[in-house]
Formats: C-alpha cells, sequence, structure tokens
C-alpha cells in the first residue's frame, strides 16, 4: 500500500542490517494510523530542509500534575494536520522494568487507542515514553492509567524524575542492597516531588547493587545510591586454583571456552591499588586497600565475592554536559546500611533538597550548585563531617581556605589600629 | 497568612513583563518564606486555577492563566 507522503531520505536508514525505526513507523502507517502517515512526511521535510518542526513545551497536562506531560506541536500543520499536537506521556516504569506481558499488550492497546502507538521503551531516565498524543486524549489516558492498569505518571520539568535501578537482588549475585525496594520505597516517598515541580531543575535518584554500577548512576544521577561492602571480599581459595588450572573458565565464559587463563596478567597486575597476590597457592587481597573496581570479581566470580557487611555508598552531583559540562558525582556518604524503612537517608534527602531550594539558580543541576558554592558549604548543609573518602583528587597548591568560624579568635581586624602599631 | 501569602504571589507575576516565571522568581514575592513552605501554596494556586504549569520537558515555569490559553497555544498564537 502506497503512503501518503514519499520518504526517499527516511528509506535510506532501513538498508542496513540493524533493526529500522523508520520500518516500524511503516508499517503502523500502512494499517492506516494517520500520525504515522503525517510523522513520516514531517520528518522527511526535516531531513530535507535539515531543520527541526518541532515546537518545543507547552501547558498541557493532566489535573493537578506538574509533570509527566510534555506538550509538542508541530509548526507545519497545514502540512502535516495528524500531528499537529503530538504530546509525549512519561509512565512511571515499575521498579527494575519487571512487567507482565499483559501490561505491556494493555499498555500497547490504550496507545494505539488513543495515541500514535508508538513508544520508546524506555527512555533514558528509565520511564515508559509514550510518543504523540493530542491534548483532548490526555485526560481519558490518565484515567485508564491509573484506574485500569495501575500506573503512573512519572517525572518531567523541574521535578524528581522517575528512580531507577538496576535488577539488584532479583538476578543479580554481586548485589549489595535490594535496589527494587529502594527504588520502590523512593518513588511513594517522595510522591509530591514528582508530580508537583518545586526544583530549580531537575533532580534524579538511582541505585545500583553493586560497583559495577549498571544503571550508570555515577554519570547520571543527582543522587546515586550504589551498593558496597565494608567487610573483606569472600575468597574460595579452591576455586582460585580451578581457575588458574583451567578447569572453570574466567569471565563467567564470556571469552569463550579458553584454556589460557593468567592469573598474574589478567587480575594481579590490573588491579588498580595492587592490592593483591598470588603466590601459586593462594590469593591475598589487602582489602583495606580495595577501591571496589570489581575487576578480580568478574573475571573469578565462582572464586570472589562481594563481603558479607554490605551497605551503600551515596553519591552527589552528576549530570550531563548544560551548563558546565559532564561530571561524574562525588562521594559524600562513603557507607549506609540501607535497610527498610531508608529513615536515616530519607533525613539526609529532605536537608540536602532544603538547600538546593534555597540557593539554587534557575536550571542549575545540584552538581553546578556544590561546584558553586563549595563542597564545604554542602557538607555544613547536610550536617556531615569532611572525610577524607569524600576526596576526589588531591589538592594541587597548599593554600587552604578556612572557615573565619573554624579557628579560635577568627581573623578580622582593625587595619586602623594595626596601622598606629606598625606606622608605614 | 497563606492566604495574604498567596495574594502577593498572584500581584508579582501580575506585575512582572515576562509571561512565565520560574519557581524561585515566584519566591521573591514572598522572601520571609522557607521555599518548601513556598512550594506548598504555589501548588495551591494552581489547584486553585489561579496559577498555571508551562513545561518545556526538562524545566517548569509558571504563568497566569489568561496567559496560557491551551486553545491559543494550539492555534500557535502563545
Amino acid at each position: 500500500m502506497a503512503l501518503k507522503h514519499a520518504t526517499p531520505m527516511l528509506d535510506e536508514l532501513e538498508k542496513g542490517p540493524w533493526p529500522s525505526f523508520v520500518s516500524d513507523v511503516k508499517r503502523l502507517a500502512a494499517k492506516g494510523n494517520k500520525m504515522c502517515e503525517d510523522w513520516l512526511g514531517l520528518m522527511e521535510l526535516s531531513f530535507k530542509e535539515k531543520e527541526g518542526h518541532w515546537k518545543h513545551g507547552g501547558i498541557v497536562g493532566v489535573f493537578g500534575y506538574g509533570g509527566g506531560v510534555i506538550g509538542r506541536y508541530c509548526d507545519r500543520p497545514d502540512l502535516f494536520p495528524n500531528v499537529a499536537h503530538f504530546h509525549t506521556m512519561r509512565v512511571n516504569q515499575p521498579s527494575s522494568k519487571y512487567y507482565s506481558s499483559d501490561v505491556l499488550r494493555k499498555i500497547c492497546d490504550l496507545w494505539d487507542a488513543k495515541g500514535s502507538g508508538l513508544t520508546n521503551m524506555h527512555g533514558s531516565t528509565g520511564d515508559i515514553v509514550l510518543l504523540g498524543t493530542t491534548t483532548d486524549q490526555l485526560e481519558p489516558l490518565f484515567y485508564e492509567l491509573t484506574h485500569e492498569l495501575g500506573m503512573d505518571l512519572g517525572g518531567s520539568g523541574s521535578n524528581l524524575r522517575s528512580p531507577e535501578g538496576c535488577l539488584g537482588m532479583s538476578r543479580c549475585e554481586w548485589a549489595c542492597i535490594n535496589t527494587q525496594d529502594i527504588i520502590y520505597d523512593l518513588t511513594q516517598e517522595f510522591q509530591d516531588a514528582l508530580h508537583r515541580p518545586m526544583f530549580p531543575y531537575k533532580f534524579k535518584f538511582k541505585s545500583s547493587g553493586c560497583p559495577m554500577d549498571c544503571v550508570a548512576a555515577i554519570a547520571r544521577a543527582d543522587c546515586s545510591i550504589i551498593g558496597t561492602w565494608r567487610d573483606d571480599i569472600r575468597i574460595d581459595q579452591d576455586a582460585v586454583k580451578g581457575y588458574v588450572g583451567g578447569e572453570i573458565v574466567p569471565h563467567g565464559g564470556a571469552g569463550g571456552a579458553r584454556k589460557d587463563f593468567d592469573i598474574q596478567a589478567e587480575v594481579i597486575n590490573l588491579c588498580p591499588t595492587n592490592c593483591m597476590a598470588y603466590d601459586g597457592k593462594t590469593l591475598k587481597i589487602e582489602n583495606k586497600d580495595c577501591v571496589r573496581c570489581m575487576h578480580c570479581i568478574r573475571v573469578m566470580p565462582r572464586a570472589l565475592r562481594p563481603g558479607v557487611d554490605t551497605g551503600a555508598t551515596i553519591l552527589l552531583g552528576a549530570k550531563a554536559p548544560i551548563l558546565e559540562g559532564a561530571q561524574l558525582s562525588s562521594v559524600v556518604i562513603p557507607f549506609i546500611k540501607m535497610e527498610s524503612p531508608y529513615t536515616e537517608f530519607k533525613e539526609f534527602v529532605e536537608k540536602l533538597w532544603d538547600w538546593w531550594m534555597e540557593n539554587g539558580k534557575n536550571r542549575e543541576r545540584l552538581g553546578e550548585m556544590i561546584q558553586r558554592l563549595s563542597l564545604r558549604e554542602l557538607l555544613k548543609a547536610v550536617e556531615l563531617e569532611p572525610d577524607p573518602r569524600m576526596v576526589n583528587t588531591p589538592r594541587y597548591n597548599p593554600y587552604i581556605f578556612y572557615d573565619p568560624a573554624g579557628v579560635p579568635g577568627g581573623w578580622e581586624h582593625d587595619a586602623v589600629e594595626y596601622r598606629k602599631r606598625h606606622q608605614a | 497568612m497563606s492566604a495574604e501569602a498567596k495574594d502577593k504571589i498572584i500581584e508579582y507575576v501580575k506585575q512582572q513583563k515576562k509571561s512565565k516565571l520560574y519557581f524561585n522568581d515566584l519566591c521573591k514575592a514572598v522572601p520571609e518564606i522557607k521555599m518548601m513552605q513556598a512550594k506548598k501554596l504555589v501548588n495551591e494556586l494552581v489547584s486553585e486555577g489561579k496559577l498555571k504549569y508551562w513545561s518545556s520537558g526538562s524545566t517548569t515555569m509558571y504563568m497566569l492563566p489568561s496567559e496560557g490559553d491551551v486553545a491559543k497555544e494550539e492555534e500557535g498564537m502563545n
């Protein structure tokens, strides 16, 4: 069946060996989906002119919520009337993105009936992103989502964004914290912040069960909750010998069935703090020097496992580049047990948000504000003592900025009185 | 007290040249109030229909209902 608009440039995107979103949209258009027909035409025009034709932002939303709906309008409704309104809805994903197939079918059926049928599973924040609907469908969609599917909209704008976590203890033997429970609990606890904007800009929680950090919390979250342990790495010396003798395949078999494993070259020499040694019989680890890179555990998972005294490290301030360039988050709480109901952590968050709301500039992420006002000011606000583990890089110069209040007697002096005693 | 503070916020918004204001800007109308408290008042104003949200998707701003007309926005007027 011929489509409404010719799309020679978009057609190029169907020629590679990879799955093509253009083919997907064409399939829907061929079934008579008018939004998809005009979407293809609009995209072709943008490719041809090398200019976008979407207008950004708007006042549309559902009653009582300040996030979850993002207004999108086309600036050529004369040519493409079926995508004149093409609003996005963000739906809060369940913890670790576990769905039943029944729920997925219902979401798709709902979006086929009241939207364009196009989805993005998932957006980089983790939400289900439903692409393209009209203003009159927003409230009916929201009603069905909440009443029929038991789901809710996610965060957008200057809200808390939908918290995101790795698979955690449900699938992973290395999980040191229950990321699914943490994410669910934080989502319920901070519903108001999720739906009603209050911050200078977006705020993201992400939680990884171990320092492997599969959700890249350290690179993306304003507040990262990363599982760790504070005792020793557990060692099964017999299994170490099994790896060395070629009886157990390293990397869980990811490199194929190899027999040439060299523990010295592939594990000991690659330890970033040189805290490991193997004398041919026993593997030793100086645990105090371990920085939790987990390389050794990844290579020999049957021989090495994280410790049993587990909890989380809390880091603050990661973000992608907008004002100050990309930055990774910094350690603020080196170790916290992170056990339900997470009261200590929630109290820390409340103090943090108070400080950010009072001092943050418009569109300034938390990490940028810490950079502007200093880690010292942050620590005062959240009532934490400085700790060497918060230091990312030792300073290059010897000058230290003391706080006058922290020096007995301060250092204010009367210049006139001084000159009376020290004439020029 | 809260009714008085809410009136101050609305008056402040009416006096501004810009139609869309950040939350931080609204708080300038009630400097004596903590931000968390101001947030509750602003949300009440939204619920009462005296303010409206405007969102770019990444940032949220506030405007008077008279400024934020969906029909006009959808005609490309706003």
